[in-house]
């Protein structure tokens, strides 16, 4: 039983990685991995975030909109099939989590709070974030698997921004062509990570 | 711009904000959900026919048309745990996925390579017959998770029941251009001819890494799909799983050892 | 207050949303594989982008500060949904091809961004033409790179064939790096590379 959580827990963070393998929540990815200590913050706070959606739009998902779901209420409600307001009601459990992490980091780690500034917020719209829990309908995880794989796909995605920073602390000593200079030299960065990262692909534990 | 906070402006405000969305999007679904049914159904009666070989690749039909072929067709309900026809099942508005989430409809599957979770305890299999009224062709739904997503689809066998007559899936969220190319033409081509079992009964087909040979050389294999392992190893997964004992391998053969005379017992 | 000729010129090379804003990336990696896919992903976008910061600018006085994010991704959301229906009951081949991607849209944060950046504080008309504006600034990316990507990938344009692919017999052997996401990386990054010699405005300032 753990042997399945944990194999779980290892695919999302290496051979499914949301950033390297599946090239979602790109545009944080490439914004923020300029210093490893704000990646590392951005990084923490991303996995915080998919914790505690994941298992969140499981619920929603099995127990309001998926049809049968809402039988707990009233058998007659079992009828109705909801799952076309699948994307509203998974961004609205996001963009409300998001702003309770940032209400408590604000009160009990304002240090943090700093450091992050306006890339807390933008959490809310990291695809990574969405695709996590759209992944989590497709595959029909359990409750206990949407938890495992929330925290798996959130590290995995730290994990490479964090490794990305580092790189790019590094390159900062390189002879970059003007043009290529940032931006441009970070998505070759990161395309080669990407190759790096398919040695893991179709991996089965 | 200033902008208002007071607590009762701002549950008012996100109250209007819901109703307005809900009835938009809701409106819409409703609006459109029976057309996007018919298209649905359509395009799966279309994939039967393409399965099946009766419908060219490229070919685009009519209604009328995809009706009057698909017309040749008998549909068969078929119980997946005793693997016999039950002439009785209700097939009309059948719908083997919302049987999945029925626990009394389906049953949970042993692991599996196309992470199959549940079967449904009846399935609807597409059998048509020919002048003689003998089993010419069988079509059996196969679906399995690929990368992205659960990739629904038919195969359809020949009155053999071993050699393939063609694979054709009908919805997938797959990469285009990758795992998408379930769909290309020229991949669907080389699936005709194969077999799907070998001589001891077991289901061996399989989409392979890199190149296959020709139907003569490889009759077990058809090529992999280009940087789309995954996609690959969930098609060889969810047609091994459906052709053997948990899907419909007792049910083809007992059609083998009864004959395929067309006669449904 | 700026001119409507400039909102709508400028995302295309000047202030171009991938290229520059850093946002959109996600997309532009997974849809380019064919040139079908990335026409219909820029025009979806287009929709969406201009019709989301039409309504949010003129909501723009009344949202209240402490829910502004959510009111902006219910709006955004909605749009996404009906887009979807729309392609699913009259494009269904095309929509069959896009799925996940479509409701990715959401998460698209060239729709977000705009948003907050222009939305929130311009005209309903002129946020309007700032929407089409950095649609069409995402779809030229889109198109070129998914033009390199299914030439030299597959050997197709828009499906039909332009070079003849050695496994029918012809001289071209596609190039599997094209197909593959990293691919896309790389000519992204050839892209900007290339702007940024045109546009030298564009290139970083060293870092202290």
């Amino acid at each position: 039983m753990a042997e399945h959580y944990l194999s779980l827990a290892v695919k999302a963070i290496f051979v499914e990685n949301m950033a390297l393998a599946f090239f979602l929540g790109m545009c944080s990815f490439l914004a923020v991995s300029k210093k490893v200590e704000t990646a590392l913050g951005l990084g923490f706070a991303v996995v915080v975030v998919q914790t505690i959606t994941v298992p969140m739009n499981n619920l929603i998902y099995h127990h309001l909109l998926t049809q049968g779901g809402l039988a707990w209420l009233h058998p007659s409600l079992a009828q109705y099939d909801l799952t076309f307001l699948g994307f509203l009601t998974y961004i609205g459990t996001i963009a409300a989590a998001v702003q309770i992490v940032e209400m408590i980091l604000d009160r009990y780690a304002p240090a943090l709070y700093t450091t992050l500034g306006i890339f807390l917020p933008l959490i809310a719209v990291n695809c990574a974030i969405l695709g996590g829990s759209l992944f989590m309908v497709e595959r029909g995880y359990t409750f206990p698997e949407s938890v495992v794989f929330g925290f798996g796909s959130g590290a995995g995605w730290a994990l490479a921004i964090i490794a990305l920073a580092a790189i790019r602390e590094r390159m900062r000593y390189s002879n970059v062509p003007e043009g290529l200079r940032g931006l441009g030299i970070t998505f070759i960065i990161t395309g080669l990570m990407a190759i790096g990262f398919m040695a893991f692909a179709g991996i089965q534990l | 711009m200033p902008q208002r906070s007071d607590a009762a402006y701002t549950i008012g405000f996100s109250a209007v904000v819901c109703v307005v969305c809900a009835v938009l999007v809701s409106s819409s679904a409703v609006a459109l959900r029976d057309r996007q049914a018919v298209n649905i159904e359509l395009d799966r009666r279309k994939n039967v026919l393409a399965a099946a070989g009766v419908l060219k690749d490229g070919e685009s039909l009519s209604r009328e048309e995809i009706e009057r072929r698909f017309a040749s067709f008998q549909v068969v309900a078929v119980d997946l745990r005793s693997g016999e026809e039950d002439p009785s099942f209700p097939i009309e508005g059948y719908d083997a996925r919302r049987a999945l989430a029925d626990a009394s409809a389906s049953r949970p599957a042993p692991r599996n390579d196309a992470q199959i979770l549940r079967v449904p305890n009846h399935g609807l299999v597409y059998k048509q017959l020919d002048a003689g009224g003998r089993l010419d062709l069988i079509v059996l739904p196969v679906e399995g998770k690929g990368l992205w997503s659960t990739l629904y689809g038919f195969l359809a066998l020949g009155a053999d029941l071993t050699t393939i007559r063609g694979l054709t899936y009908y919805q997938h969220g797959e990469t285009p251009g990758l795992g998408g190319e379930v769909d290309n033409p020229r991949w669907k081509a080389l699936w005709p001819g194969r077999s799907a079992f070998d001589e001891g009964g077991e289901p061996v087909i399989e989409v392979t890494r890199g190149r296959a040979g020709t139907v003569q050389e490889d009759p077990h294999r058809v090529d992999g799909l280009a940087g789309a392992t995954l996609t690959s190893r969930g098609v060889t997964g969810m047609l091994q799983f459906w052709l053997g004992e948990n899907g419909y391998g007792p049910y083809l053969e007992r059609l083998k050892k009864e004959g395929v005379d067309g006669q449904t017992p | 207050m700026a001119k409507p000729r400039d909102v709508l010129i400028d995302p295309l090379f000047n202030n171009n949303p991938i290229a520059l804003q850093v946002l959109g990336i996600c997309s532009a990696l997974a849809v380019t594989t064919k040139m079908e896919t990335s026409v219909v992903m820029a025009v979806a976008v287009v929709f969406v982008v201009a019709f989301s910061n039409l309504f949010i600018s003129a909501l723009r006085a009344m949202i209240p500060t402490s829910i502004r994010i959510i009111v902006q991704l219910t709006i955004i959301a909605s749009l996404v949904i009906v887009v979807d229906q729309f392609l699913k009951a009259y494009l269904f081949d095309v929509s069959k091809q896009l799925s996940v991607f479509v409701g990715l849209i959401i998460t698209n944060c060239i729709v977000m961004g705009r948003a907050e950046a222009f939305a929130m504080q311009n005209p309903p008309a002129l946020s309007f033409i700032d929407g089409v504006g950095n649609g069409l600034g995402y779809g030229v990316l889109l198109l070129v790179v998914g033009s390199v990507r299914e030439l030299f990938g597959a050997g197709t344009y828009f499906g039909l064939p332009v070079f003849a692919l050695a496994a029918e017999g012809g001289w071209y052997t596609p190039n599997g790096l094209m197909v593959l996401a990293p691919g896309a990386f790389f000519l992204i990054g050839l892209f900007i590379w290339a702007l940024r010699t045109w546009k030298p405005e564009q290139i970083e300032k060293p870092e202290a």
